[in-house]
């Protein structure tokens, strides 16, 4: 055993990866590394003077397929704050023929010399084909219903700093979690940190295995919110709620909806999250959204400082650095 | 294009493996205007033709070219992926001596003109013979009937959905009946359309990825109801491609009701799984997908017991611009013509299946289905032999490949078996150097 000190610290431990795809496949010390290295840059954009000069004279380039504002505003104010000169690309889909601007637009932009490429796009795994395809890192800021690193992150970090820590807390993640990335991300990050993890949700919005996914799975909201201290509501999509997975907004809202009276069945001093953009009165209630054990601003905070401290790490593995 | 007859051949020294007769013995080949003279231990004693050109096989196994029974083409219609031409370069390198080729081109063969464009086409351009299937429904469509009897006059050898399923099952029992009066095969592509609606097969490993699932049952489900049409009609039904286990479980259990039916297999299926996929790979994107492990050992399984008839490469080319695309927006298919034998002689490498289970259902098992008189070494018959060193190893290397088009899944994969020579009809088309 090695002894632990009271400054034990992952901020300094190595990220070796070129680019950041997914969770899967980091070790808990480099998410841990990557959450202390956020702390920092937590300090930094409260101070007055929001600035590190770690990426001076580096190109970030956001690449969206997929409208975002706030996650592309995240990026777009992390990379700044690092000192880096960003550009924002919006794809928009109508205008191109699927899928060809992606490996036309990526051989595009490597030939202006990027440095980091943040990538959201519609398919899941369009961020690996890109990874193989362009000479800068690559951060996933959302592949279809594959990932979002970068989510699970900030939410790890908005956990922590409430809680502690994430080892042994009752997470619940409850929605659609067959399409969702932010589901699958999490569930990956909150396992190897030892969380417990709950899935609840019609079957219908489950994806197939998910037992063995390393979730317990509940259909009623009320058995799975039992004893939990975080509850991450996740949103439903507008063309899923008639019929096709669900019945109707109202039944969806009435047994999976987070109000008042569901959220009495968690633990006391539970803890709402919820990655936005949020349906009030879909998948949750708004005085949930906005009450006291809402954490859904400081998450957006968080993104902030998550994405940096990625940026950050990925910088270090640059060439020429 | 001057008709001359090919100079007589005799492959000497060979082991002969002959599943139509049962035959594995050390002999010979010969071959004398196209046919075959003698093939086995009798023709080892017997004298040389006048003229005849003799190739030492050194031990090397000699066998009935083979016939893949499904393959895609680009011609007419997609050149710029594979040709006629192209394909049986590639085929000649793989041993395979006739090809059947997929009506879903662009026209798709559903007019007797087309049918015969191809006729046309493979006797100008192509090295291995080429037996054109012709499309079942109008377009490919899957509502109106083609022309069985002036197709199957043309020369089209069966009738397939392509790869995609007759979904309306009265549309698919008047299709089959009447088939059945022309004596004609039906090649169906076994997939519920609504049920599958996914791009990989439906699992952990595509709730992990991300990707929507096709269940197995889309497959299943659609082969029972196929398996009943069969036997209110009373044709003549082949089951193109099926991945799973209970498939293979429902066509014993048809084939022990008595019906005329069938099953073939894709090489893919036989040799990789869904774990292939890795990183989002688009060359293992195939319709049917990729299953897991226990599906792939019941497929080998079921070739080693016979419930499965006939391997075919499932051949179907693809270029970068359908290709390099996100996973669920790239193409189905993969290329595997130059792959097909030495690929399936995996199964023979890991003791799964013994060689001649292998070499039938290459050879006579579609050339019983399809009612050819190639697909055998017995006097008489057209001389497609091949001839491969089961334990030569090689690398498939991808500029090496004779598709126009690269989509190998086996890009890099060592093989162990190679074909040395391919005769078509009399004639060399392939020799290895």
């Amino acid at each position: 055993m090695f002894s632990m000190t009271a400054k034990d610290t992952h901020r300094d431990s190595p990220f070796p990866h070129r680019h950041l795809l997914g969770i899967e496949g980091l070790h808990p010390h480099e998410i841990l590394g990557l959450l202390d290295r956020a702390e920092e840059a937590v300090e930094i954009s409260r101070q007055v003077h929001k600035r590190k000069h770690v990426l001076e004279g580096r190109t970030q380039i956001n690449l969206f397929f997929e409208n975002s504002t706030r996650t592309q505003s995240s990026f777009e104010l992390a990379g700044k704050r690092l000192g880096a000169d960003v550009m924002n690309m919006a794809v928009s889909q109508s205008s191109v023929k699927k899928g060809e601007t992606l490996i036309d637009t990526a051989a595009t932009l490597n030939a202006m010399h990027p440095d980091l490429l943040v990538v959201r796009h519609h398919a899941a795994g369009a961020v690996h084909l890109l990874a193989r395809k362009v000479g800068c890192s690559v951060v996933n800021a959302g592949d279809g219903p594959h990932e979002h690193p970068t989510q699970a992150l900030l939410d790890a970090l908005t956990i922590r700093r409430h809680k502690g820590k994430i080892a042994r807390l009752t997470v619940a993640i409850c929605g659609d979690i067959a399409h969702s990335r932010v589901a699958r991300s999490n569930i990956i990050l909150l396992n190897a940190l030892g969380a417990r993890v709950r899935v609840i949700a019609p079957t219908t919005l489950l994806p197939s295995g998910i037992a063995k996914m390393g979730v317990e799975v509940f259909n009623d909201m009320h058995e799975g919110l039992k004893g939990a201290d975080i509850v991450m509501m996740l949103r439903l999509q507008r063309e899923r709620m008639n019929g096709a997975f669900v019945p109707s907004v109202r039944e969806y809202y009435r047994y999976y909806g987070l109000d008042a009276e569901k959220l009495n069945y968690a633990q006391d001093d539970a803890l709402v999250m919820h990655p936005g953009p949020m349906n009030r009165g879909v998948e949750i209630d708004a005085s949930i959204a906005d009450g006291a054990q809402s954490l859904i601003r400081e998450q957006v905070e968080m993104g902030v400082a998550v994405r940096m401290a990625v940026l950050e790490a990925l910088a270090d593995n640059l060439p020429n650095n | 294009m001057a008709i001359d007859t090919p100079k007589p051949l005799v492959l000497s020294n060979a082991r002969v493996i002959d599943p139509a007769r049962d035959m594995d013995a050390p002999g010979s080949v010969i071959i004398a205007d196209g046919t075959i003279l003698a093939a086995g231990p009798e023709a080892a004693n017997q004298g040389t033709p006048y003229g005849a050109e003799i190739f030492d096989c050194k031990g090397a196994i000699a066998c009935p070219g083979l016939i893949d029974m499904c393959v895609s083409v680009g011609e007419p219609g997609a050149e710029h992926r594979e040709t006629l031409a192209s394909a049986s370069q590639a085929a000649a390198a793989g041993g395979i001596t006739t090809i059947c080729t997929m009506p879903d081109t662009d026209p798709v063969i559903d007019d007797p003109a087309l049918v015969d464009f191809i006729h046309r086409r493979a006797r100008d351009t192509a090295s291995v013979n080429v037996l054109p299937l012709a499309a079942l429904t109008k377009g490919l469509e899957g509502n109106e009937m083609t022309e069985i009897g002036l197709l199957k006059e043309a020369g089209a050898v069966a009738f397939t959905s392509g790869h995609k399923s007759v979904k309306n099952a009265q549309v698919m029992r008047r299709m089959m009946t009447y088939a059945r009066d022309f004596d004609a095969l039906v090649i169906h592509h076994v997939e519920d359309p609504d049920l599958a609606g996914g791009v990989m097969n439906a699992g952990l490993n595509a709730s992990w990825k991300g990707l929507s699932g096709v269940p197995r049952e889309a497959e299943i489900i659609m082969l029972e109801r196929d398996l009943r049409l069969v036997g209110m009609s009373k044709g003549k039904y082949h089951a193109n491609l099926i991945s799973t286990s209970d498939s293979a479980d429902v066509i014993r259990v048809g084939k022990a009701r008595g019906l005329d039916i069938t099953a073939g297999v894709s090489i893919n299926h036989l040799t990789h799984n869904e774990n292939d996929i890795g990183a989002y790979r688009t060359f293992f994107k195939m319709s049917p997908p990729l299953r897991d492990e226990d599906d792939r050992q019941a497929m080998i399984a079921a070739v080693a017991d016979g419930t499965i008839d006939i391997i075919c490469s499932n051949h179907d080319p693809q270029d970068v611009e359908t290709k390099r695309h996100p996973w669920a927006e790239a193409e189905d298919g993969a290329i595997g013509l130059e792959t097909l034998l030495a690929a399936a002689l995996r199964l023979y490498h890991s003791d799964q299946v013994d060689l001649k289970t292998l070499l039938a259902a290459v050879t006579s098992g579609p050339a019983d289905r399809l009612g050819l008189e190639t697909g055998r070494l017995s006097k008489g018959a057209p001389a497609d032999v091949t001839v491969f060193d089961p334990e030569r190893p090689w690398v498939l290397e991808k500029s090496s490949i004779r598709s126009r088009s690269k989509n190998s899944p086996f890009e890099d994969a060592r093989f162990t078996g190679r074909v040395l020579r391919t005769v078509v009809a009399g004639r060399p088309v392939y020799d290895y150097s």
